[in-house]
């Protein structure tokens, strides 16, 4: 099982500080987030992606970029991709750069993004959103997989003889998670083609996240990409932590009351109560972590947004800490509990599974 | 005869004091529907939500994105609904704030062609016409098929025995009632699909697009 961090790289006011980082500032964080999870032991980084302030990473691939040539093991990916408003030939293009670079180490996540001026600062209409991420998608699909596309549709200039360069590393595309928190036609699209799906539950109560996932799993089966539980889910997290779990409600609670997406709204505690937010002791954490099991069965990816709402760097750095210390450790213990041998683990290049077991000092599989 | 047909009546109460005339008004209209109902031998079940007691919920789903499990059961609720009593009272010309979260919040999809009988409270006559100006447009972007008579009931209609030109408010709520009776009866009752259960295959939606 992959575990690892997600940011949405907001810029903003600490509101226990009262100070705004600067972009440079943002910037360098989220680096400094993705060295940490390398260092402390998680799979995982991944960087949102955004168009308009007060977000700083309009660029993925270059951050991801300079990330991989700053670590050996961590898998870089995206949380997410705007496949509505992105051209389809660009991120065939750009990630698989990247998978080159970082020799392999790289999936991504499909996305339709939040900002409803973004889809016409690109040229796009929102109404299309649900349309521009299957025709989109279906083109960056043929562009990894076919050397020689001719391609016509309804969103994009037509491609006669193009070839998207680089190739995949070693012909292998890129794994393709398809993240939405709401709408069941990307569960569909996800198993329509065999691909993951991750669900962003930290801002959904657990039936909503179980209906979803359910679709999901049940539809990969459908569309014969193998039983329901070896479908690839994964899945969000948020979480604060001190030893004594009243020192973490008390720390946490100002960046929660004026958090970007929560505040404002509901208290600390029906918030903690109706979604998967767990502030507190790190077994607490464990405890709920280990609950997401019981909602959508055994799993394949869980990322934790670990930086929002303007928690400084260093508090930021601490929490991941913890998280590699003394909670993932726990989680792959209990979450390979009882988890049948059929579950399959999450894809990544060949590359990535060999560099693995030569670290381990077991011999390669031919 | 034929078997006892049945159908689900939901009214929807903004008032905000415990006892409201608002609440007074609803529950006026709820009984003089359910008679109409049972006089067209239909049997109808009857669920009164007030709002008051969702307002935090209603905030925090705007600013969250989702609801809370109570207030879902509640949207569930009225979207299940084969007919809707809505009321409000009438504050700065228009429907309260308290009211027009609760429908900016419902799905849209859910209420096309859904008999709707929308009434207001006020403290004077003078506002009666916001039942048409701002109610009425509400529903027809809902999609809703409101009844021809709105109701509004001024303070002073509590106690006096009617308006030559409109009859008395018992005669207009008898006749929004009956006009909502005769609506629900003459729909077949709603059936909810489940998007979850039964998701639009791909390549279906793909062509639909």
């Amino acid at each position: 099982m992959q575990f690892g961090v997600f940011s949405v790289g907001d810029v903003t006011t600490d509101p226990v500080a009262g100070r705004t980082p600067s972009e440079a500032e943002r910037i360098q964080a989220m680096v400094a987030i993705a060295l940490k999870a390398e260092e402390v032991g998680l799979e995982v980084f991944a960087t949102g992606e955004h168009h308009n302030p007060p977000f700083v990473p309009s660029s993925p691939t270059t951050m991801l970029g300079y990330i991989a040539a700053r670590t050996e093991r961590l898998i870089l990916s995206t949380a997410t991709t705007l496949i509505t408003t992105n051209d389809p030939v660009k991120i065939a293009e750009d990630y698989a750069m990247l998978q080159h670079l970082a020799g392999g180490r790289v999936d991504l996540m499909m996305g339709r993004g939040n900002m409803g001026p973004v889809y016409p600062w690109f040229g796009q209409d929102i109404r299309n959103a649900i349309p521009l991420a299957y025709e989109n998608y279906d083109l960056l699909r043929r562009l990894w997989r076919e050397d020689v596309v001719d391609w016509e549709g309804k969103f994009r200039t037509a491609l006669t003889g193009f070839t998207s360069t680089p190739r995949p590393l070693d012909g292998v595309p890129p794994f393709v998670w398809h993240g939405s928190i709401r709408s069941p036609e990307i569960a569909e699209q996800a198993a329509y083609y065999g691909d993951g799906f991750f669900h962003n539950n930290i801002f959904w109560p657990k039936e909503h996240v179980r209906r979803m996932v359910d679709l999901y799993r049940r539809r990969f089966e459908h569309y014969e990409h193998g039983t329901a539980d070896q479908a690839i889910v994964g899945l969000g997290g948020q979480v604060f932590m001190r030893a004594n779990s009243q020192d973490a409600i008390r720390e946490f609670r100002p960046y929660f009351d004026h958090a970007p997406v929560y505040g404002g709204g509901p208290s600390l505690e029906d918030y903690m109560d109706q979604t998967p937010l767990t502030v507190g002791s790190p077994q607490q954490v464990i405890d709920r972590t280990l609950g997401f099991r019981e909602i959508v069965g055994d799993y394949q990816r869980q990322l934790f947004l670990a930086d929002h709402a303007g928690m400084p760097l260093d508090v930021v750095l601490e929490q991941m800490e913890m998280l590699g210390e003394l909670v993932v450790p726990v989680l792959r213990r209990e979450f390979a509990v009882n988890r049948p041998p059929s579950v399959p683990e999450a894809p990544v290049h060949p590359r990535v599974t060999a560099a693995e077991a030569a670290r381990a000092g077991s011999t390669v599989p031919a | 005869m034929s078997a006892i047909a049945a159908r689900s009546l939901v009214v929807v109460s903004a008032g905000l004091s415990q006892p409201s005339s608002t609440r007074l008004l609803a529950d006026r209209l709820s009984v003089a529907v359910d008679r109409h109902l049972r006089d067209a031998a239909i049997e109808p079940s009857l669920e009164v939500i007030e709002l008051r007691d969702h307002a935090q919920d209603l905030t925090n789903h705007l600013l969250t994105g989702f609801p809370s499990p109570a207030l879902q059961a509640t949207l569930d609720t009225v979207l299940a609904a084969d007919g809707v009593i809505a009321v409000t009272p009438i504050f700065s010309a228009s429907y309260s704030g308290l009211f027009k979260l609760f429908f900016d919040l419902v799905e849209r999809d859910g209420f096309a062609g859904k008999p709707v009988l929308i009434a207001a409270t006020g403290g004077t006559a003078r506002h009666s016409l916001a039942v048409e100006h701002a109610m009425r447009p509400l529903f027809a972007y809902l999609n809703a098929a409101v009844g021809a008579t709105g109701v509004y009931a001024a303070t002073e209609d509590w106690g006096r025995s009617g308006d030559p030109a409109d009859g008395s408010l018992v005669e207009r709520i008898d006749r929004a009632a009956r006009e909502l009776a005769e609506s629900m009866a003459a729909r077949e009752p709603v059936t909810r699909s489940d998007k979850f259960a039964d998701p639009v295959p791909f390549d279906v939606q793909r062509r639909s697009k």
